[in-house]
């Protein structure tokens, strides 16, 4: 019996004339997330992609895994195949469907006949296969109202598909539609929840991490490693830079005042990031503060960073409470590697008593203390990059 | 670059003898010591042979010596077996603040158990007072468990003070010795020490790392906290790892005469001692009267974690004495009282006989050196 994947399209189906450029990044994203679990034939007609295995080893769990972290598909479910033909379908469903229906009381059964030249009606197919699930299965009862278990049969131009309910997909839109943008990630909990928000709205990644040995070290970097690989199941692979930045560090610390540390260290990110963006095509810069959060995520310091660039600059937890953001990190399963233990390049340097209202012409004036542009240029030349899948 | 490793109390380089046993073990003798052919009677003719060489560098029987996994398994032992056998004779535990958390979160289990633990504050050298060791130990305690170097600061507690006390307070208790620290450093004998149970690792003293031994007085009883399995008197069940454990007794019939090793280490750590004293804002965390192989000190506002990347770039390999500003802070250097700002700066050294006088003078010229050019927190 051969199993597939049945893909629904999410919040592509309202688009207007540009559906068809929506549909065909998914498809492409599809095929190279699967590329690396199978060979796969991937077909879409009447608004669901079909995913068919070529070869019959192939490890469904895990196909099924990664079609449920891309972006644009709102519903998808396990199938079975089989001919266009009553028969072939009742028996089809009994096997198929074995441990789910020994495990559940009540069911109900869905037909769906998109192909109009099958002899039967959906009506008559439902009490066909109905009858045969009930006689195979005399312990199930019907329940037409809240079934424990609804099984689906379509009849669609490939073939008859035999299904129990669908799961829920990733949501979004496809990844690549919205074109690209650069996330700042420091390997704190927000970071990698904010990289996950902007890819579910479209955007490819690409990554900057500002690295300050001894300070911080090799483990904090491959901990940023590790955090970016989580996102990349949902966004696909991500070019990560890492800029050196320990120089720019101790510039601030030994030249500017001690209570703008924070503000003037963000603003060089912030500028540096978006050099490496426009390197590298983004249109964008996203970052995960949250307003509020600390000293540095104030509405007035958040102003004197945004002055740094001229990006536009996303923020996708700005109005998120920590507990709601941790839910996120938990459920993409980067909540535990955030919360390991290493110095970063946030927490070092970190002044007593960090400016929660400064004034931009203040910090501005700091921060020319310092040869600006030679410290940028360096760290955007020495820059390291690794390709993250 | 050459490589100084002063990491010795996480663990040793093991030794070549170490190695080409455990080699030859897995190579050669690698029968199942529980089989009855010859190949499996080779193997355990070999464990035995272990198993007496661990016995007789603690003057004890051969049949006193459980082989395990290591310290924490040791550990974990020693407490939980001896406590659900003694449980019907009295209920409460003593041990210290100080511990290794294998017997620190070993005791808050049987804590949530039921039983009463008593974890004894220490004295700013980080040692037990004697006195509160006196005062605590009671008719209904069943067992008493006390390291006997500190893995933190090379602090020796007065574990020689334990049997008196436990025999005057007329107390059912096994007075259990984490040793993983101490052996093959200073003489660990159990029957001098008045010790019921010893917890003894092979990877500290250049042995390899997946083997230790507990050390059970013959007539004390505790119970297994595993099943299944005839292998270690059905203490420890499951086949033995041989060729760790084999590689562990080779370890230790290769250790040096520990008197002259001792005033070796002494040397070095007096050398150190004396460099890191004439640098401004070091703080010296050991005492001078603890086990001359660990050394803990401050290095007051330049973060542990900082101060260890700052010594790995140099070839120099330490330990940071606590986690890192966001991890937890050591309660090892809490217990003693010291400061956060001391607590944060901690680092920890600590040498194996193949340290020298020059490794420790290269690590007080990187400590001078860190201290002149890296950021302090404020």
């Amino acid at each position: 019996m051969k199993e597939i994947i049945l893909i629904k399209l999410g919040e592509i189906v309202l688009k207007g004339l540009n559906r068809k450029s929506f549909e065909d990044t998914l498809i492409k994203s599809i095929k190279r997330r699967l590329s690396g679990v199978g060979r796969f034939d991937i077909r879409y007609a009447q608004s669901t992609i079909r995913v068919e295995p070529l070869d019959d080893d192939t490890d469904m769990d895990e196909a099924v895994e990664c079609v449920s972290r891309i972006f644009g598909i709102a519903a998808f479910a396990r199938a079975c195949v089989t001919d266009k033909d009553i028969g072939s379908i009742k028996t089809a469903a009994a096997e198929y469907l074995r441990d789910t229906l020994e495990g559940v009381n009540t069911f109900k059964v869905e037909a769906k006949r998109s192909d109009k030249s099958f002899a039967m009606q959906s009506p008559e197919i439902c009490r066909e296969v109905g009858g045969f699930l009930h006689d195979t299965y005399p312990h199930l009862t019907v329940d037409v109202h809240e079934p424990d278990v609804t099984v689906t049969v379509e009849i669609r131009d490939f073939g008859a598909y035999i299904r129990a309910g669908l799961i829920r997909g990733a949501g979004g839109i496809p990844v690549g539609t919205g074109g690209k943008a650069c996330v700042l990630i420091s390997g704190g909990i927000d970071s990698p929840v904010a990289s996950y928000m902007m890819a579910k709205r479209g955007l490819e990644l690409t990554a900057v991490h500002f690295a300050s040995p001894p300070y911080t070290s090799e483990l904090a970097e491959q901990k940023v490693v590790q955090l970016l690989e989580r996102v990349a199941r949902y966004s696909g692979r991500i070019k990560m830079f890492t800029v050196p930045f320990t120089e720019i560090q101790n510039e601030i610390r030994d030249k500017c005042i001690e209570d703008y540390f924070t503000i003037i260290m963000r603003r060089f990110m912030m500028e540096i990031a978006e050099i490496i963006a426009g390197q590298n095509d983004c249109q964008a810069l996203i970052t995960g503060e949250s307003l509020g959060q600390v000293a540095s995520q104030t509405i007035g310091a958040i102003a004197c960073t945004d002055s740094a660039c001229n990006m536009p600059v996303f923020r996708p937890l700005i109005g998120m409470d920590k507990e709601e953001i941790i839910t996120v990190s938990r459920k993409i399963d980067t909540f535990d590697i955030s919360i390991q233990p290493y110095e970063d390049c946030c927490t070092v340097f970190t002044p007593k008593h960090p400016k929660t209202k400064p004034a931009l012409n203040k910090v501005l004036e700091e921060q020319n203390k310092l040869d600006c542009r030679r410290l940028v240029e360096d760290a955007v030349k020495n820059v390291r990059v690794t390709m993250i899948y | 670059m050459k490589e100084i490793y002063l990491d010795n109390s996480a663990t040793t380089q093991v030794c070549r003898e170490a190695a080409e046993k455990v080699v030859s073990i897995m190579t050669e003798t690698y029968g199942n010591p529980s089989s009855l052919h010859t190949k499996g009677y080779e193997a355990r003719m070999e464990l035995e042979a272990a198993r007496k060489t661990v016995a007789q560098v603690l003057s004890a029987l051969p049949e006193e010596i459980y082989f395990t996994s290591g310290g924490t398994e040791s550990n974990n032992t020693a407490l939980i077996g001896a406590a659900e056998a003694l449980k019907r004779r009295g209920n409460r535990i003593v041990t210290t603040a100080v511990e290794h958390s294998s017997v620190i979160e070993a005791a808050q289990q049987l804590q949530k158990r039921g039983f009463e633990v008593v974890f004894l504050p220490v004295e700013p050298n980080g040692s037990v007072s004697p006195e509160s060791l006196q005062q605590t130990i009671t008719k209904d305690t069943i067992l008493v468990s006390m390291m006997a170097v500190n893995n933190e600061t090379g602090a020796f507690q007065p574990i020689e003070a334990v049997s008196r006390l436990i025999a005057r307070a007329g107390a059912p208790a096994l007075f259990h010795v984490d040793a993983v620290q101490a052996f093959g450093k200073i003489p660990v004998k159990p029957k001098k020490i008045g010790a019921d149970l010893v917890s003894i690792s092979s990877h500290k003293i250049h042995g390899p790392k997946g083997a230790g031994a507990l050390y059970i007085r013959k007539g004390a009883r505790i119970l297994p906290l595993h099943y299944g399995g005839e292998q270690e008197k059905k203490l420890r069940p499951g086949t033995e790892a041989l060729p760790a454990l084999c590689g562990m007794a080779e370890a230790v019939r290769v250790l040096p005469d520990m008197q002259q090793e001792n005033a070796l280490m002494r040397g070095i750590h007096q050398h150190l001692r004396a460099r890191l004293a004439g640098i401004d804002n070091v703080h010296i965390n050991s005492g001078d009267d603890g086990l001359p192989y660990i050394i803990n000190f401050s290095v007051c506002g330049i973060r542990s974690e900082t101060m260890l990347h700052f010594l790995a770039e140099r070839g120099i390999y330490v330990s940071s004495g606590s986690a890192c500003s966001k991890g937890k802070k050591s309660y090892v250097l809490r217990a003693m009282g010291l400061s956060d700002s001391l607590i944060d700066s901690a680092v920890r050294v600590s040498f194996s006989r193949f340290s020298t006088k020059e490794d420790a003078d290269s690590l007080a010229d990187s400590i001078l050196l860190a201290n002149n050019t890296l950021a302090r927190t404020r």
